[in-house]
């Protein structure tokens, strides 16, 4: 087991170098000079003025000694200058060229609103999606099953932003039974944590949660038709019992699975959410990033982000597999 | 040791289900028909069928696939599913009414009264629970007990089914048992709660032939331990022939032969068992003798054959007189020896068998110079007719039950 652990933990450290290298150059290497954005920010951009840029961020270097230099900062503090110089601390992710701010600093700073954002949505959509699947699987062939099915697709079928916008416009701005979506720190003022959030929550889980209800009815449908559920019942095991504890445990897990690669992609950034919403977290920042003229450094932080939270969802959901699924310890 | 004074503790509830007099069968099945609508019609998958099981005694049902065993003694602890399931008729465990039962009472008579062993224990048993937490979840579900006291059965069960080191296989899984090992934790998990009634479903399709041994043994020395009733569902009669007290085999949803697994064994009197008995290999015989296999494909059971279900594959339709074979449905009637009852228009079914099937399927036992029966097997047929003779209205071994009712197993009343 432990042996297994650290394999896993090789290999997902390479899948991450491997993308910062990726990431770099596309980012720094790639057709066109990075310091060009930077160079534009602050009136007309004049030859001189982006031969000086281009020489001050090291852009004349050799791509290695580059890399170098942008690895060598996640472990000790870098100075960047473009024009003044700025200090960056490690882990350094670069400094962005619209705030002049530390790359990393801002991620911690914004990383929070997604955090609540994906946890409070993937709560309700994992805890909802699986009820109802259960619910309807039960019910198989029932006007309640047949019903759930057809909403669900259709649900699944309208694009999200079109229903987070309707969500925002008819409840926020309309009826204004919500007025106010932000973020606001859990620890500092918690209702207002929760009464912020409550609208994004909800359109996240509630959407998503039509796939795994599906899903989960899937599931549970085979699950309820394996020999050892019928084991159960002959054993004397009461309904709810054999629905639960063994048709339903058997069912989960690949529910987990799913859900665990679906939350990492939400922790990555819920684009739309927050741009719609108006919440200061990671895919805003990104999104807001890519305007013209583009932020290289927090661009290219948030994809090196995204990866590495993808490749530890994967490394987790692999090791809980071992802890759910008895079959697969020692593997 | 401690097992059965747990059970002694717990039955109070098992006496409530118990019939009055020790001779009482413990399982009656009464007319029992089971349909399944499906989109495409009625699928009869079991119709008309009667038998009864006496406490201590094994019944053994063979019949091939889709046959309708499984169906039927599923029905027996209502696994059916009551949406997509008619059941009719009567089905008494040990007094208890099964069918129409609501699922309190099936619920308390599930593994408790009456347990069953399925035939693939590797799908059978919970692939992410520890073998012993499946079987103390069996204990906890019928008594009052703590789970430590449910684990300490389980351990005691497991010991019992020939478990080595029984304590720290407890906490084992599935996959990490041998498929022997699965089948006896299969048995330990339905004979926790020392139930009356033992349904074993194909319990060694899926084994082996030495560990089948090994199962069909220790299920034998439990039912003397427990004086339970079994009934055991093959398609293989050499099982039969090693466990079972009466033999009922099945043909297209319905009871076609029933009666003493050795005159059945010896004397069948209805072409399909003979069909069945010709396609066994017999290795003590001469290698170069053909298994002989029944022609044809089992019958739909979505629309059945007309008259006999049979009679698309019977090899001796033309020995009935007129359509009689393709227009009615023989009835399940006496036999040459009582107890013993056919379903079969044959008329001289003892002629057939043993001048024109047995020769063929078994020369060996037939003796090459005098063209007579083997000495052994002579012997067989003069004691079954002896006990004929000696006993008219009465099977060998067993008191005669209420009402006149003459047959152990007693498929179809008029």
């Amino acid at each position: 087991m432990l042996g297994y652990i650290v394999r896993r933990l090789m290999s997902a450290f390479l899948v991450v170098v491997l993308t910062s290298m990726f990431v770099f150059l596309l980012f720094f290497k790639g057709p066109s000079n990075p310091a060009e954005p930077l160079c534009n920010l602050n009136g007309k951009c004049t030859p001189e003025k982006l031969a000086i840029l281009t020489e001050q961020l090291g852009y004349n270097d050799s791509v290695v000694h580059q890399y170098g230099i942008y690895v060598g900062g996640f472990f000790h503090d870098r100075t960047i200058s473009f024009g003044p110089k700025y200090h960056c601390d490690a882990p350094c992710l670069g400094i962005s060229f619209r705030t002049r701010n530390e790359v990393t600093s801002e991620l911690v700073e914004k990383f929070p609103a997604t955090l609540s954002i994906a946890v409070g949505g993937a709560s309700i959509y994992l805890t909802l999606g699986v009820l109802l699947g259960t619910l309807a699987a039960r019910r198989r062939g029932t006007l309640l099953d047949r019903s759930l099915v057809t909403f669900s697709v259709t649900v699944s079928a309208v694009p999200y932003y079109v229903i987070a916008l309707m969500v925002w416009i008819y409840v926020s701005l309309q009826w204004k039974l919500i007025e106010d979506t932000s973020y606001h720190p859990i620890t500092s003022d918690p209702l207002h944590w929760a009464t912020g959030l409550a609208l994004p929550w909800a359109v996240i889980g509630l959407t998503s949660s039509t796939a795994y209800a599906r899903y989960s009815r899937g599931q549970m449908i085979e699950t309820l038709g394996e020999d050892y559920v019928r084991t159960a019942v002959a054993k004397g095991v009461s309904e709810r019992g054999v629905v639960i504890r063994h048709a339903l445990r058997a069912a989960i897990v690949p529910i987990i699975t799913i859900f665990g690669l679906d939350f990492a992609f939400l922790l990555t950034g819920t684009i739309f959410t927050e741009v719609i919403f108006q919440i200061d977290g990671v895919g805003k920042w990104a999104i807001q990033a890519l305007r013209s003229p583009v932020d290289f450094p927090v661009v290219s932080a948030t994809v090196l982000f995204g990866a590495v939270i993808i490749v530890l969802a994967n490394l987790i959901v692999d090791l809980l597999y071992a802890v759910i699924d008895p079959r697969v310890r020692l593997a | 040791m401690t097992a059965p004074e747990q059970a002694g503790a717990t039955a109070g509830t098992m006496e409530f289900g118990r019939p009055a007099a020790q001779d009482d069968p413990y399982l009656v099945v009464e007319n029992l028909t089971v349909q399944f609508p499906t989109h495409d019609g009625i699928v009869q998958a079991v119709t008309d069928l009667s038998y009864t099981v006496r406490s201590g005694q094994t019944l053994g049902i063979v019949g091939e696939s889709g046959s309708g065993k499984s169906v039927s003694s599923m029905a027996v602890l209502g696994l059916h599913n009551p949406q997509s399931t008619r059941l009719s008729g009567s089905i008494r465990v040990g007094g208890t009414e099964v069918i129409g039962a609501d699922q309190q009472t099936l619920r308390s008579l599930r593994g408790n009264d009456a347990a069953m062993i399925f035939q693939d224990p590797l799908t059978a048993l919970h692939p992410f629970y520890a073998v012993g937490k499946q079987i103390a979840e069996a204990a906890r579900m019928h008594n009052d007990i703590s789970k430590a006291e449910a684990r300490r059965r389980a351990i005691d069960m497991l010991d019992r089914v020939g478990i080595p080191q029984a304590s720290s296989r407890v906490d084992d899984y599935p996959h990490q048992f041998s498929g022997g090992m699965r089948q006896r934790a299969m048995i330990a998990m339905a004979l926790v709660n020392n139930p009356q009634l033992l349904i074993a479903d194909e319990p060694t399709t899926a084994l082996d032939v030495t560990v089948q041994a090994q199962i069909l043994d220790l299920l034998q020395d439990l039912q003397q331990e427990y004086g339970s009733a079994i009934v055991m569902i093959t398609h293989d009669l050499g099982v039969i022939a090693e466990v079972a007290d009466d033999v009922l085999v099945m043909y297209g949803g319905r009871a076609v032969e029933t009666g003493p697994t050795k005159a059945i064994l010896t004397l069948p009197e209805m072409p399909y068992t003979w069909g069945l008995l010709s396609s066994v290999p017999d290795i003590t015989g001469a290698t170069d003798v053909r298994l002989i296999p029944i022609p044809g494909t089992p019958p739909s059971l979505l629309n059945p054959p007309t008259g006999c279900s049979f009679h698309p594959r019977c090899p001796h339709v033309d020995k009935v007189p007129g359509e009689l074979c393709r227009t009615t449905l023989p009835e399940l009637t006496q036999a040459t020896h009582p107890g013993h009852r056919k379903r079969c228009h044959l008329v001289n079914p003892d002629e057939i068998y043993l001048k024109e099937v047995l020769p063929e399927a078994a020369p060996d036992l037939i003796d090459e110079e005098t063209g007579e029966l083997i000495p052994e097997l002579q012997v067989q047929l003069e004691e079954i007719q002896q006990e004929t003779h000696d006993h008219p209205t009465k099977a060998p071994g067993r008191s005669a039950p209420r009402g006149g009712d003459h047959v152990r197993a007693d498929p179809e009343k008029p």
